[in-house]
């Protein structure tokens, strides 16, 4: 579970852990925590899976990863979660999701492929499809062109460290 | 130009950054350089924009929900709507993509509701209709990803 504290400390490391010789010690001074605690803190969150990974994240475009496509599949919802472990193991496969249909947007299965450039990433996409044989299933390819925005996921201060009872439950498909 | 620790320190710290008092002097340890060196190629990566930032992942809605949002607009337009969704502190990506949904984004809030006035808000503000894709399950173990810097 993440606590107050919890969501105090990730506020601020979430940002970016500076480079200092005492990095922990310098997030702590903006909490208000001791050194040792951010780095108990920080190393519990991990071990409970609330901390993904934690390191360096790096900048595909500007390391020369210009293309990324994210193709969106539609597969029947009985074989979705398979398909996706199948997927998801490819070094190539930089996120793997399953998201709502609609009418007009049939898709449950989206994968995101990075890679130097467009060629690349569609010789990927064939390899995927012949090695979890996928060739059945409509798809769509997506590159993307311009990035209008890109920030790390930063929760917002509300987010982190509001303790309300604010469980929204109009719309509950959406709190996912 | 990208270093041999500079591909080191962006390919293997992509997980398990040390959690320890002087983690760069760990780094330094491991890598048989020296902490000053490790400080310094950081800063490098950072100043030339090849980091975003050194941190923690944290999955989708363990902390406020977000959501994926398409949306279709005219090419003439797309800058200025996307400007006007990029405003918002609540959104994190935005990309256009070669597509009629041309237009994908990220909202981050502090819950469902939050995040339905937010939407609510860009279609308001840009007349065009959002097409909400919220994450319903994730496959993937996020390892960081392998970066083949050989050409370099």
């Amino acid at each position: 579970m993440i606590d107050t504290r919890d969501r105090q400390l990730l506020e601020h490391i979430q940002l970016g852990l500076p480079v200092c010789v005492r990095p922990y010690l310098e997030i702590g001074r903006h909490c208000d925590m001791p050194e040792d605690e951010v780095i108990e803190r920080l190393t519990r969150l991990k071990q409970q899976g609330l901390i993904k990974r934690m390191g360096v994240i790096v900048k595909h475009r500007q390391l020369g990863y210009r293309a990324n496509a994210m193709v969106v599949w539609n597969v029947p919802d009985d074989l979705v979660k398979q398909l996706g472990a199948l997927i998801s193991r490819f070094p190539f496969v930089t996120l793997c999701y399953q998201r709502p249909r609609y009418p007009e947007w049939p898709y449950n299965l989206y994968c995101m492929i990075h890679g130097k450039d467009k060629a690349t990433v569609l010789e990927q996409l064939d390899h995927l499809v012949d090695a979890c044989d996928l060739s059945a299933f409509d798809k769509e390819i997506l590159f993307s062109n311009r990035c209008f925005k890109q920030r790390g996921a930063v929760y917002q201060r509300a987010a982190l460290v509001d303790t309300r009872a604010t469980a929204a439950t109009q719309q509950p498909e959406a709190a996912t | 130009m990208l270093t041999p620790l500079h591909k080191q320190l962006l390919n293997d710290y992509q997980h398990d950054f040390p959690l320890s008092a002087r983690p760069y002097q760990d780094i330094a340890d491991a890598l048989d350089v020296t902490e000053a060196e490790v400080l310094s190629a950081f800063t490098e990566l950072n100043d030339n924009n090849f980091i975003s930032r050194i941190g923690p992942v944290i999955p989708p809605n363990h902390i406020g929900v977000s959501a994926l949002v398409a949306m279709s607009v005219p090419e003439q337009q797309l800058q200025a709507v996307a400007d006007i969704i990029s405003a918002y502190p609540e959104i994190n990506h935005n990309y256009e993509r070669e597509h009629r949904l041309n237009l994908w984004f990220v909202v981050i809030a502090s819950d469902a509701e939050h995040l339905h006035e937010v939407i609510a808000s860009i279609e308001r503000e840009t007349s065009y209709p959002a097409m909400l894709l919220p994450m319903l399950d994730d496959f993937f173990i996020d390892l960081g990803f392998k970066l083949d810097l050989n050409n370099d």
